[in-house]
């Protein structure tokens, strides 16, 4: 056989083993956590790469070899998902550097962290101050995890006790023009609904470039001509509007009214309106 | 003369009341979050109880002043 169609028919043998065998590895060894996994990631890729053009060696050699390297990794795998030990041993324990905001010397010397190499993980982190880290540890990888004290992390809804309106992950429902049918089920709408939606905003689905719905059933459209502009979804604030208008009403008429009664039913309604309101204002919110 | 006005804007208020509660149902049925879902439908049934109120009152005012019914 000619070298040059030996060489094409092994490229092609090695790319179809290669393929398969990456999707199999999975993908924690895109991942590489660690060096372990790092190193036969290589090592596969450069038997390939030696059994493809060395035309001296046999083809099964390689074969043989490659699937020793990914066998392995699968069946150490395994073993350590059940096994803690030999997890720590194969993948290796994170190492804490820093703890109640002290820097941990022996350990980072243990690592053979230097502090310059700490420091410049910690500002890649946007962290400048030691001081400002609560707890700190080095990942089997090689990264700094950090956890900052509680006054310098950033503020969230929590802290301030403020409540907020829970969402849903967005669906997806029109793309380069065209529905997509999988996403609209799933948030339980249907054709004719998106149309129907499209006509209220003027636009039809030819034009949309790409159109998704939130977890309030809001539609939202970009659209492939930029300088129309599209009216942003109006349902929300006109109904929280007009809650409002018509709690103010019933106050209006409680101060209207002569019946004793009526005065009575008017307040106790405006009062459940008022409440109503305070419920449905941070859903309804959308800034 | 007084009555007459405030027996129509007892109505436009319930009026309004009915839109917000078509468009509370409207929300519960789209939302896809089962808690927003909840409060959307709890409200509704609340507002729900505010019509039935007015509409009560708008039945008393028109009993009292049959000549400005149906307004």
């Amino acid at each position: 056989m000619l070298d040059w169609i030996e060489i094409i028919v092994r490229s092609c043998i090695f790319l179809i083993i290669l393929f398969l065998m990456t999707k199999w590895l999975g993908k924690k060894q895109l991942a590489e956590l660690s060096f372990f996994e790092y190193v036969v990631g290589i090592t596969i890729g450069a038997i390939a790469a030696e059994v493809t053009m060395g035309l001296e060696r046999h083809i099964v050699h390689g074969i043989i070899a490659m699937s020793i390297w990914t066998l392995f990794p699968i069946v150490i795998g395994l073993i350590s998902l059940k096994n803690k030990n030999v997890r720590n041993f194969v993948e290796g324990n994170t190492t804490i550097v820093i703890k109640d905001g002290k820097v941990l010397e022996d350990n980072l010397k243990k690592e053979r962290y230097s502090i310059d190499e700490l420091l410049e993980e910690l500002r890649s982190k946007d962290v400048f101050q030691v001081s400002d880290v609560e707890y700190a540890v080095i990942e089997p990888n090689g990264s700094v995890s950090v956890l900052l004290k509680k006054e310098n992390q950033p503020l969230t809804a929590k802290d301030l006790q403020l409540k907020v309106r829970p969402i849903k992950e967005p669906q997806t429902v029109i793309m380069d023009g065209q529905v997509l049918n999988e996403p609209l089920s799933t948030i339980a709408l249907n054709r004719g609904w998106l149309y129907e939606e499209l006509e209220k905003i003027g636009v039809s689905v030819d034009n949309v470039f790409l159109g998704q719905v939130d977890s309030y059933g809001q539609l939202t459209v970009d659209l492939y001509e930029d300088k129309i502009k599209v009216p942003s979804p109006q349902e929300k604030p006109l109904l929280l509007a007009s809650l409002k208008k018509c709690q103010a009403d019933l106050e209006l008429f409680s101060l209207l009214t002569e019946s004793k009664e009526a005065k009575k039913m008017y307040n106790q309604n405006s009062q459940k309106l008022d409440d109503i309101l305070k419920k449905l204002t941070p859903v309804l919110n959308d800034s | 003369m007084l009555k007459m006005t405030v027996a129509s804007n007892v109505k436009q208020c319930m009026v309004s009341l009915k839109s917000a509660k078509e468009t509370l149902s409207n929300l519960a049925l789209k939302s896809s979050d089962e808690q927003t879902k909840r409060t959307f439908h709890e409200s509704m049934i609340e507002v729900e109880e505010i019509i039935s109120d007015l509409q009560r009152r708008i039945g008393q005012l028109e009993f009292e002043e049959p000549q400005y019914k149906g307004k």
